[in-house]
């Protein structure tokens, strides 16, 4: 019997399962074998989970919609690596729940802004953008200048490992006393925050109004180590093609 | 109109069963959002969990009242006349918000420097607006409409229909209020959190057994188009919903979440969501209403039978392969680009092939352009598809995207299509319903209509215009080198340059926010069952005498 549409046309279930099937075909060949095929993240050296006040910042980084302006993806293009620094590794990302890539540059790319300005440059610019960019659209956010609200830092960093992200129950037990060791560079929760995340992590008091940890401090500490974590020295672009 | 009062159209009044448990379980959902709100972490939590059982207790008070009344008979048309307002309205609130963000990007004055009206918060209020609400609600309302008629057909499931219309503006409502409180989950055009996105599975999911169900009980043998379309774009939104975001609550006195996928994953299953849905919330859906408003506006069948075959399967097949276009050039590797590149430009052919079919209809009726401006809004809308389609796949060719991306070319393209196709074949169908589901032989003025669609018209190419020359500009600069071999421009050099294209645009979407004005007046008149003065149409009644 020859085919005709009249079948699928008749019948409503037949209709919904054919235009299931087609729909899924696109996603499952071209999003299944991201998770299976091991050359989709690079090999690298350096990258660790956020700390407990970074991962606070780059929450309110999301909540602020930072993203609807920055986007964090430096391409392989010459005036793009120029401009920014080494082009983005998908390794670069691999503990960003939700990814924070971007679709639109209003502002410059963020993904290697760690380390480019001081703490107070940053703290000039978010309190109002125009004092130290004039020609700058970015809204003011001297709001941010809240205390950070991290009693609950634990059950973040917990609901981060079940998602996949290496945090260790040392690190989620000690969330709430890191965000404050992170914060202040005379506390006693120093060594023992360098010791859970490394020595390659920031502890200043970053929006230089002491003790009080605020959501400024959050998003300074999150902002300053945007790109910082890979060591390009060690990295082997060759071993990682693709 | 044939079966209205046949059996299964009739309604019986009083209690019935599914009324009843449909009682018990807002019944819990109250305790629920107590239980929640009075233990919640954050101040959005506490707020939105009342904000449910505010909503059961309006469910309950509401099923209450309808046991008294007498239940409307035949087609349920009030549903549709509820549709039609809340389309107008969203539309109206949600054009504004963009022209609000637009003048802040021109004028950064207008932040304020608070936190609830910063520019990063109202634009998934904007977005959210125009797509969820305005074009959800168009949607709504006239696939309610649509299948009900092709179907001959009362809708299914009762008042099933009801909570799916008050559930999606009651998550329009919660979307809406949390990003301006800073709940997000900062996924783009997926910004609700958990809570927001699970109840709007659960209406999704009554959404489809409604329309599926009517599809059932037709009395039709075929299935007509424009529902394939309807249920395409319903089964699809519905898959990419919940591929899109999985996540993990911190607690469910918590209004975050973590989503379950990382970085590249996270950023490919984002675009998969995130272009597509543009090819079925926006394409689709819309789609369907241009095979059934075009025909009935024009009193012709579709252009062709065959190439609408042609169109569905097409469209939805390709469509779904297009989110890497979003992704050039990122750390997503390069196999899964060119996929998304070449399925990108594949996909004009069918784009094309429906447009024809949507314009063709109008053979033999060309005339219809000239003296019903509610077609010309029609047709028009489908040319604005058409240069779009055209343009989406030559943006997703990598070495045009390599200068496009990140710029205001981009917000260019997305407007020619949000506002020339989705705003136009909206409003046609929303002044089309003014006068159908509400018994009116005539709009209360065409003339409006006509300013109406010149000053949109002129609003979208001044806004698509201005986006072009700022994006491209942009781009060139970005990437420009002085005869040194250094970069030309500082980043904020290039900001400056985009000032005087930022006002040009946001001038441009002032006229489509007038434009929608205009609408909302001349629907609110149509519905009054008022006639502009002047613009009576003829009764056709009466036979012309000739003179002796």
């Amino acid at each position: 019997m020859a085919f005709s549409h009249k079948t699928i046309e008749k019948n409503s279930i037949l209709m919904l399962v054919l235009v299931l099937v087609v729909v899924s075909i696109g996603g499952l060949v071209e999003i299944v074998p991201l998770f299976f095929i091991k050359s989709t993240i690079e090999k690298v050296d350096g990258m660790r989970p956020y700390t407990p006040l970074e991962l606070a910042g780059r929450e309110i980084y999301i909540r602020e919609g930072c993203y609807n302006c920055h986007s964090q993806m430096v391409r392989p293009l010459r005036a793009e690596v120029e401009r920014y620094g080494h082009y983005s590794l998908a390794a670069e990302s691999m503990y960003d729940h939700p990814f924070q890539w971007g679709s639109k540059r209003t502002g410059p790319d963020l993904a290697r802004v760690g380390g480019k300005y001081s703490d107070e440059w940053h703290r000039l610019h978010l309190n109002k953008p125009t004092d130290v960019v004039p020609e700058s659209v970015m809204p003011g956010y001297p709001f941010l200048n809240e205390p950070l609200d991290y009693k609950h830092m634990d059950a973040f960093l917990r609901a981060n490992a079940i998602v996949g992200v290496p945090y260790t129950d040392d690190m989620i037990a000690n969330a709430v006393a890191d965000v404050e060791a992170q914060a202040d560079p005379e506390s006693e929760g120093y060594d023992a925050l360098l010791e859970r995340y490394g020595d390659n992590v920031n502890i200043r008091d970053f929006d230089g109004q002491g003790k009080q940890v605020t959501e400024m401090d959050a998003v300074i500490a999150y902002l300053q180590m945007l790109g910082t974590l890979v060591d390009f020295s060690t990295y082997d672009a060759k071993a990682n093609n693709r | 109109m044939g079966c209205d009062g046949s059996a299964d159209m009739a309604v019986k009044k009083g209690l019935s069963l599914p009324a009843l448990i449909t009682m018990i379980l807002f019944a819990v959902g109250t305790l629920g959002g107590v239980i929640v709100s009075a233990g919640a972490w954050d101040a959005v939590m506490e707020f939105h969990a009342l904000l449910f059982s505010a909503f059961f207790v309006g469910g309950i008070l509401w099923i209450g009242s309808n046991i008294m009344s007498e239940p409307e008979q035949g087609y349920m048309d009030k549903i549709v006349r509820y549709g039609v307002v809340a389309s107008t309205f969203w539309g109206v609130v949600g054009f504004l918000v963009g022209f609000l963000i637009a003048a802040q990007l021109a004028f950064p004055e207008l932040n304020f420097d608070t936190s609830f009206l910063n520019f990063g918060r109202m634009r998934p209020l904007h977005t959210s607006a125009v797509i969820f609400a305005f074009g959800g609600n168009v949607l709504l309302c006239t696939s309610f409409y649509v299948v009900q008629r092709t179907c001959h057909a009362r809708l299914w499931g009762g008042n099933l229909a009801w909570f799916v219309f008050w559930g999606y503006q009651f998550f329009i409502v919660l979307a809406a209020t949390g990003y301006l409180l800073g709940v997000t989950q900062g996924k783009e055009y997926a910004e609700p959190e958990w809570y927001v996105d699970l109840w709007l599975t659960i209406v999704w999911v009554a959404y489809l057994l409604v329309f599926l169900g009517t599809l059932i009980k037709r009395k039709e043998p075929h299935i007509y188009v424009a529902n394939w379309f309807y249920l395409g774009f319903i089964v699809t939104i519905a898959m990419l919903h919940l591929g899109n975001n999985m996540a993990v609550p911190v607690s469910i006195y918590s209004s975050q979440s973590i989503i379950l996928y990382s970085g590249v994953q996270d950023a490919l299953i984002q675009w998969w969501y995130g272009h597509n849905a543009v090819g079925f919330f926006l394409t689709a859906g819309f789609l369907a209403i241009m095979y059934y408003f075009i025909p009935k506006a024009v009193n012709r069948p579709v252009y062709s039978y065959r190439l609408s075959i042609i169109h569905f399967w097409a469209l939805i097949f390709l469509y779904i392969w297009a989110g890497p276009h979003h992704l050039h050039y990122t750390a997503l590797p390069d196999w899964s680009q060119t996929l998304g590149m070449v399925f990108s430009i594949m996909l004009w052919m069918p784009s094309w092939g429906g447009m024809i079919n949507g314009l063709m209809t109008l053979s033999g009726a060309w005339d219809k352009l000239r003296t019903d401006p509610i077609v010309r809004m029609l047709v028009v809308s489908v040319a604005f598809y058409g240069m779009s389609t055209f343009e989406g796949p030559v943006m997703s060719i990598k070495a045009v995207n390599s200068l496009s991306h990140y710029t205001d070319w981009t917000v260019g393209h997305v407007h020619s299509g949000a506002l020339g196709w989705v705003g136009f074949v909206s409003f046609g169908a929303i002044y089309c319903l003014a006068k159908w589901a509400f018994g009116r032989k005539q709009l209360y003025s065409n003339r409006l209509v006509e300013w109406h669609f010149w000053v949109s018209t002129i609003g979208i190419a001044i806004y698509v215009a201005s986006m072009w020359v700022a994006g491209i500009l942009q781009g060139l600069m970005w990437r420009a080198y002085d005869s040194l071999g250094f970069l030309q421009y500082s980043f904020a050099e290039t900001v400056e340059q985009m000032h005087i294209y930022y006002v040009i645009r946001a001038f441009g979407g002032l006229l489509f926010v007038i434009g929608s004005f205009i609408m909302a007046y001349n629907i609110y008149r149509t519905i009054k069952g008022d006639v502009r003065e002047g613009e009576e149409m003829p009764d056709e009644d009466v036979v012309p005498v000739a003179a002796e």
